[in-house]
């Protein structure tokens, strides 16, 4: 099942390995893909991405497809620009590339739970304990953006369909101030409610961090 | 010497027996009065609330676990001021509001029913067993892994409760449960609520869900108009919105 949080449930070897593993591994390919710009690299990368997301972790093609698609038109703008400024050698680079990073991302997604992504984000923020941040609130941070993009995205539907029931046709930039207003007000009365929720679910209940030179 | 945060004072002494008491509580908003001179205890194991709409009743269940604090009087948890000992009343009072989603803070349903746990501090492994246990209990095991938001309505009310109840905590209050769910689901709550071993506080419009409570209590222009068993204290409501 997917979403924003993307996660396929499963157990093979992919799954099982470390999520900071593979977000280093990530990390790495991305450097790789920049710091050695050929089409061989690139089409290889893709080719290893494919191989570990369909074949090791066994994801639906159909998953890995909609990642493709959601990128397809600015897949085909760039291509198509670098195409007329640089060339079809670089234009086939640059989309390899761009392909490989995006797929690559969501195998990671894809075999990793949102909770083993959050820890890896607390592991690397643990540093900022020094300045007094807490590292776990960051983590939350993350979870939360995660979980709240498709819920706005659905309280922006709402506001559409309800002012096309009562006649609403703007179109545009129009469109998008009388979409704003409204689903601010719900955003901000969602966030007003979320926050009592954390509350009353011991939010504060974490240690606060502490800045290790001030003295208590 | 070290200052204490309000409300993070050490674990203090808790009397179950005393339940919730409210002492001449009142409560405002800027110029608007809410609550005023509300004076209660509450021992029995169901209580339902009802009211108009405006008539203070979501915010007499927000000073039940200190999301409100009052502007006068005291409201007391076991003995404990919520004032004073918000982290020990929060344990005890757990809290589902009407609109699951504002609930729901992790992606996907185990992670968000872990996140009470992960609070309290509860290790790893039991947090696991508790998660699963609970998720079993209300039908959602199957759904562990999936994301919140592609849940249905009913499930995602279950969800919110699920994170409440694997909290362990010894009282409930639901502040309008049912409002958004069909019958069936409206129905599966209800029967939830039913079997609870806690103490439960429920703000409700749905005058059915208040079959077999112990007390009800009709809220009015922010006081306390009706305190009776389910039967008596509803036909006072029923008469009091039809005066109107």
């Amino acid at each position: 099942m997917t979403a924003l949080g993307l996660y396929v449930p499963g157990g093979s070897a992919v799954h099982r390995c470390p999520a900071g593993l593979k977000l280093a591994a990530l990390s790495a390919l991305s450097v790789v893909l920049f710091a050695v710009p050929t089409v061989p690299v690139a089409a290889g990368a893709l080719g290893l991405v494919l191989l570990l997301g369909l074949a090791a972790a066994r994801l639906p093609v159909a998953l890995l497809g909609r990642q493709a698609r959601a990128v397809l038109v600015w897949l085909v703008a760039l291509a198509a620009v670098t195409a007329v400024v640089s060339g079809a050698a670089s234009a086939t680079l640059v989309t390899l590339r761009l392909l490989a990073l995006v797929l690559a991302a969501a195998v990671v997604t894809a075999t990793s739970r949102v909770s083993e992504l959050v820890a890896v984000v607390e592991w690397l923020c643990a540093p900022l304990r020094l300045v007094g941040v807490r590292p776990a609130r960051i983590g939350l941070l993350v979870a939360m953006a995660l979980r709240f993009i498709p819920l706005v995205a659905e309280r922006a539907d709402r506001v559409r369909e309800a002012q096309a029931a009562r006649g609403g046709t703007a179109r545009g930039v129009r469109s998008l101030v009388t979409l704003a207003v409204p689903l601010l007000v719900q955003v901000l009365q969602l966030a007003h409610t979320t926050a009592e929720a954390l509350d009353a679910r011991g939010a504060d209940d974490e240690a606060p961090a502490r800045a290790l030179w001030r003295r208590t | 010497m070290r200052r204490r945060r309000p409300g993070s004072r050490a674990e203090p002494v808790a009397d179950p027996a005393r339940g919730i008491e409210l002492r001449g509580v009142g409560h405002g908003y800027g110029d608007r009065t809410v609550l005023s001179g509300v004076e209660l205890r509450l021992t029995e194991r169901r209580i339902g609330v009802v009211g108009g709409n405006g008539s203070g009743k979501s915010t007499f269940a927000r000073l039940l676990n200190g999301l409100v604090q009052p502007s006068a009087g005291q409201v007391l948890v076991d003995g404990l001021d919520t004032a004073v000992h918000l982290r020990a009343v929060r344990r005890r009072v757990g809290f589902v509001f009407q609109d699951p989603d504002a609930q729901i803070v992790h992606p996907t349903v185990a992670e968000d029913v872990a996140y009470g746990l992960e609070n309290q501090g509860v290790p790893p492994a039991e947090r696991g067993s508790r998660v699963a246990e609970v998720l079993e209990r209300y039908g959602l095991a199957g759904h562990a892994d999936h994301p919140a938001h592609l849940l249905s309505g009913g499930q995602k009310q279950l969800l919110a409760i699920a994170g409440v109840l694997v909290m362990r905590p010894a009282r409930i209050v639901f502040d309008e449960p049912t409002t958004l769910l069909d019958l069936v689901n409206a129905r599966r709550v209800a029967r939830l609520i039913a079997e609870l071993d806690q103490q439960v506080v429920v703000v409700t419009h749905q005058l059915d869900l208040l079959d077999g409570f112990d007390r009800v209590l009709v809220l009015d222009g922010g006081t306390v108009v009706a305190d009776d068993e389910p039967t008596a204290a509803v036909a006072a409501y029923r008469t009091l919105m039809a005066d109107r």
